[in-house]
């Protein structure tokens, strides 16, 4: 089934990379300045902060699909922008799904590093800015897997790109929401056939930064 | 910049005196070793001195200002040298970055430095797969880049071998001769005599004397100091 797969089923393989790695992509830059903030600067109401980070990182995708639903519906603040059932709307959808996760772990492997670095930087000269800018450097490393960890947590997930992205075929169909459908149809042979591609994407995406990383330490320390 | 004068300088934590009202003045020139048993005080006071902690009470006045902020022109190196996951070469020109030396002057600066502490062969090297000497050879050379006028340095040989130690405290007098004032602090009396200049004696968090190192070691003004010298360690 997969080695004969025609057009359509390519397509939805190559929309989700796309809306997943898109929406990565912007939770990273939303996310690791945001950790590497919370893990030096100390301010009143941090403590808060992070405990909601933290329950954050445990957000119900369908409430989010709910949320950011109504949000781009036809009557919600943003309908005018006609976003809702395309592929940024589910971009949306997960961005904000992955944001905390990657802000919440990369907070924790910044923490640890600034206990380590945090007297020879301030000795330096350093900056709160210069000093987030060497801290995530020098954890890219560990970073990899924290974004890698929001990466699977994107791309497993269905309740939120099936609330705000409709599940049209062509348009905004995505691995995980196709395996939904076929398997509520009973095809059963494509829904496992993509959730076969599924499993294999992530595990290659994972085995291949875990190469990377071993080759790094092993060559950096 | 210097002197550098602490009036009657404390630093409580919990309501435990760590440093307990230490008055001094540290003039340039001569090499102060902080000597004292562990959990004596040296390791706060250099961060007080050097601004990474700030008095709970008393003040920390350089060249006969009231602290304004941190005086640029002083380093420190620390008992175990953190290096930035880079280069040898890069960790040292980090350094010079931050100091606000322009880019085109920072290579040939870290160079001449990593030559004078004999790390030239290694600066193309990750600074974090060098030997615990090197690395500490590392963070002299990171320190000296800056030219500070004075040098604070924790038990920088603690963790050494004496091959290392002996080449570090080469490069610590090579430091003094450029120009930079030395405060070195250490647990080791032989240490202390082949560095210092002077002495400044701390036992429990007070500055229990001060002192030209000669006089020091030949006559101890409080009887502390002079068991601490005969080796005997009545705080363990």
């Amino acid at each position: 089934m997969i080695f004969a797969a025609d057009g359509t089923l390519w397509g939805i393989v190559l929309l989700s990379l796309r809306v997943t790695v898109t929406a990565v992509a912007v939770a990273t830059v939303v996310g690791l300045p945001l950790g590497a903030a919370l893990a030096i600067r100390r301010f009143a109401g941090r403590h808060v902060l992070l405990v909601t980070l933290n329950a954050l990182m445990g957000l119900p995708p369908v409430v989010v699909g709910l949320v950011v639903y109504l949000l781009l519906s036809r009557a919600g603040p943003l309908g005018e922008l006609g976003l809702l059932f395309t592929p940024t709307a589910m971009v949306i959808a997960q961005a904000i799904l992955v944001t905390p996760i990657i802000a919440g772990l990369s907070r924790q492997v910044l923490e640890d590093a600034w206990h380590e670095y945090e007297e020879q930087l301030r000795s330096l000269g350093a900056t709160p800015t210069a000093a987030a800018a060497t801290l995530l450097w020098d954890t890219r490393y560990s970073l990899v897997t924290v974004v890698l960890a929001g990466f699977g947590r994107a791309a497993a997930e269905v309740g939120a790109v099936i609330i705000v992205g409709g599940n049209i075929e062509g348009v905004t169909r995505v691995m995980t929401t196709a395996i939904s459908l076929e398997t509520s149809k009973g095809d059963l042979p494509l829904a496992l056939g993509l959730g076969l591609i599924l499993v294999a994407v992530v595990f290659l995406i994972n085995a291949a930064a875990q190469v990377i990383k071993t080759a790094a330490v092993r060559r950096y320390g | 910049m210097l002197p550098l004068i602490l009036e009657d300088v404390s630093f409580v934590v919990g309501g435990r005196a760590i440093i307990d009202r230490i008055s001094c003045d540290l003039a340039a020139g001569p090499r102060t070793v902080i000597l004292g048993p562990n959990g004596s005080g040296k390791s706060v006071l250099m961060r007080l001195c050097h601004g990474l902690l700030t008095p709970t009470s008393g003040r920390i006045v350089w060249g006969g200002n009231v602290d304004d902020g941190r005086p640029r022109a002083q380093a420190m190196v620390f008992q175990r040298p953190v290096m930035l996951r880079r280069s040898a070469l890069a960790n040292v020109t980090y350094g010079l970055a931050l100091a606000g030396v322009p880019r085109a002057k920072r290579e040939r600066r870290a160079r001449e430095v990593l030559d004078a502490v004999g790390l030239m062969q290694v600066a193309a090297r990750p600074a974090r797969v060098l030997s615990g000497g090197e690395q500490q050879k590392l963070a002299l050379a990171r320190a000296w880049a800056l030219e500070p006028e004075v040098l604070f340095l924790d038990e920088p040989t603690a963790n050494l071998d004496p091959g290392a130690t002996r080449e570090v405290e080469r490069i610590v007098d090579e430091i003094h001769a450029s120009g930079t004032k030395i405060v070195m602090s250490t647990h080791n009396l032989g240490q202390a005599r082949r560095l210092a200049d002077e002495i400044l004696f701390m036992s429990g968090g007070r500055l229990a004397d001060h002192a030209p190192v000669e006089q020091f070691f030949a006559e101890p003004s409080t009887g502390e100091a002079a068991s601490f010298i005969k080796g005997e360690l009545p705080w363990s």
